[in-house]
């Protein structure tokens, strides 16, 4: 069998050759730990053979600020059953090559801090984990990892916001990993009914300044939203409904949501 | 020089803007109008307005004559915040803010609180300045303070419960910065303390130096000279980081007395410069209790005001440099300066300032008395009897 590399190109071969398909992209986002360690690696199989072009691990933390109520429910619910971030990364070293999608870990700061940013990214590429989601780790701090995740070979996604100048806009597009990741609502995740309308312009601007897929996150909860998201973007982030769906055993949604990227 | 630390944000390693990118456009907004603001003279000759008309500015600087005889030591000075519009030095930071957000164009406020009283001082100033006020508070702080939680709703404020994690003013600074992230557009976040992103740290430590400023003036006019030493309690840091500021460059010894809870040996204290370590939470790095994995801990002492687990990225910063000395008091230390004042001298203290009256005590017993020591009196203990007469009873 190949062994695969994994890390930043990784990433983007996969994703180049998605796009160069005519298909979109779709990001599943998971809590580790919710329904306990053991569930990890069967969810991620169980989203990587139902299509999902990448998935996105979220690392529970007491904070998170970020977080709409479904994500902080979970992480709440991993912590209680006692999952550490240690664990996590030891599982996946187990279990990487049972899965083709990349990984991206999605963490706030502080754990990454505590583990040690040296540490953190030599046993994060060793777990064959491809990029890293930090939403509390804006342009101007990146220089807090950046030595460490490149040594390591690690993509650093970077989030756009609806606020974001257009000067902004311009740096972090630029700077961006893997793919640019543009927040489609103000405010923290979470399924929600509507979208602002000129998002079409903002992501016009989004693809112009970016060498990477754009891809739309956070409110996406509808194959009517993955199908309106796919038509201006690269394609797309799910969280909130992917962990309320993967509650409540519906595999069906999970794979109308995924199955609505192509179906323009 | 210790004076240029904070201009751009960072405090030695400390500090910083670790937010969401959609909070991005909002700080360096604020950033920008607060830099424009202090410059506008305008602007000046209203907040001092305010101050002196509304919040009662100057406030004394009492010699504690009566606590000094008991003691044996130092002359001991009170800078009296507690007698400031609603009782606590809270509403210096709140006007200036308050004034800050209609600068901005912005009609609503939106603010986390404790124990109560940055959310009354909040409240009570939007009510003033006529806008809109949602202040976000931990659901089992709301049943400690019903009170306050009446005041502010007097006020005109919506006060959100939060029910979140501990349900305490950690996860109601979380929810508050949620809310700010939704509605940033036209909403302005008070920040309650010397905490958050840059420049919250900065502004609201300038709006509290009034406390130093006058001290240091009313200080000079009676004594003739600096003091020997300062002391004020430390929960985010706000009171003291306002008192201290405009003595950093002088030979004035600095303590800043953080609440020790049940003992800093047990699990249930505040005491984050005493025994946590650097971390980032809430916008800036700062030192943290927390676990090995880089969770948060959750803090415990009687005081509500001190119950938080970070403290100001400037203090932090100050301790690691040794300028201030930091030190921990315990609850049951802090019940009994509680009393000595209020029996001493005729002043209930808040139980905040309470533990900078106990460790104070303590170190003026080991000066002489022509030299002589200063206490921030951060605010009133009326908010506290009730807590108090259950401790003691109990």
């Amino acid at each position: 069998m190949e062994t695969i590399t994994h890390g930043k190109q990784y990433m983007q071969a996969v994703f180049n050759q998605t796009l160069e398909q005519n298909e979109k992209i779709f990001v599943p986002y998971i809590m580790a730990g919710d329904g306990g360690i053991e569930s990890l690696m069967p969810t991620l199989q169980q989203l990587d053979q139902a299509g999902a072009t990448a998935i996105e691990i979220g690392i529970p933390f007491s904070d998170p600020v970020a977080d709409g109520p479904t994500i902080q429910e979970a992480g709440k619910r991993a912590r209680e059953t006692g999952v550490t971030l240690h664990q996590i990364l030891d599982k996946l070293a187990e279990e990487r090559h049972s899965i083709k999608a990349p990984i991206i870990v999605m963490t706030y700061l502080n754990p990454i801090f505590q583990f040690g940013v040296d540490r953190f990214m030599e046993v994060a590429q060793s777990a064959g984990i491809d990029g890293l989601i930090i939403p509390d780790l804006p342009l101007e701090h990146e220089s807090f990892i950046r030595e460490a995740k490149e040594q390591h070979g690690l993509a650093l996604i970077q989030l756009v916001s609806l606020t974001s100048s257009k000067e902004r806009i311009k740096q972090i597009a630029e700077a961006s990993e893997g793919f640019l990741y543009a927040v489609t609502v103000n405010g923290i995740t979470g399924a929600r009914q509507t979208f602002t309308e000129d998002l079409a312009t903002h992501f016009e601007l989004l693809q112009t300044y970016s060498d990477v897929p754009v891809l739309a996150g956070f409110g996406i909860s509808t194959p009517d939203h993955v199908q309106s998201m796919t038509k201006v973007a690269d394609g797309v982030v799910v969280g909130s409904q992917i962990i309320q769906s993967l509650q409540a055993h519906d595999t069906n949604h999970i794979h109308a949501l995924i199955n609505a990227k192509d179906n323009q | 020089m210790e004076q240029s630390q904070g201009s751009n944000g960072m405090y030695g390693p400390y500090g910083g803007r670790f937010i969401p990118e959609t909070l991005m456009g909002a700080v360096q907004e604020l950033e920008e109008s607060y830099e424009e603001a202090i410059q506008d003279e305008a602007f000046q000759e209203r907040l001092q307005q305010l101050l002196k008309q509304y919040v009662g500015r100057e406030n004394p600087l009492y010699y504690a004559a009566n606590l000094t005889e008991e003691i044996g030591g130092a002359k001991i000075y009170l800078k009296r915040e507690d007698l400031n519009h609603t009782g606590a030095h809270k509403i210096n930071n709140t006007i200036g803010q308050a004034l800050l957000t209609e600068r901005m164009g912005k009609r609503k406020v939106v603010a986390e609180t404790g124990a109560g009283q940055h959310g009354v001082a909040t409240a009570t100033v939007c009510a003033l300045l006529n806008l809109d006020c949602v202040i976000f508070m931990g659901a089992e702080d709301m049943k400690r303070q019903k009170l306050n939680v009446f005041r502010m709703e007097l006020l005109g404020a919506k006060v959100e419960a939060v029910e979140q994690g501990s349900a305490t003013l950690k996860d109601a600074v979380n929810e508050a910065l949620r809310y700010w992230v939704s509605n940033v557009d036209d909403t302005h976040y008070i920040m309650g303390s010397v905490l958050g992103p840059h420049p919250f740290p900065k502004m609201v430590r300038d709006f509290q130096s009034v406390i130093g400023r006058e001290t240091k003036q009313q200080h000079l006019d009676v004594e003739g000279q600096l003091p020997d030493a300062v002391v004020a309690c430390v929960g985010g840091g706000s009171n003291a980081m306002g008192m201290f500021y405009p003595f950093i460059d002088d030979h004035v010894a600095l303590y800043g007395i953080e609440a020790a809870g049940e003992g800093v040996e047990t699990d249930h204290h505040a005491a984050t410069l005493t025994k946590g370590s650097p971390g980032i939470l809430h916008g800036a790095m700062m030192y943290l209790l927390q676990d090995d994995a880089g969770q948060i801990q959750e803090a415990s002492s009687i005081s509500a005001g001190l119950d938080y687990p970070g403290v100001g990225p400037e203090h932090s910063y100050l301790k690691d440099t040794d300028r201030v000395q930091y030190l921990a008091v315990t609850d049951d230390d802090a019940l009994e300066a509680f009393q000595l004042l209020s029996r001493t001298e005729g002043i209930i203290p808040a139980l905040e300032s309470s533990h900078a009256v106990a460790e104070a005590v303590k170190i003026a017993k080991t000066m002489s008395p022509d030299e002589s020591l200063v206490i921030c009196l951060s605010g009133r203990g009326d908010k506290d009897v009730e807590a108090v007469q259950e401790h003691l009873q109990g």
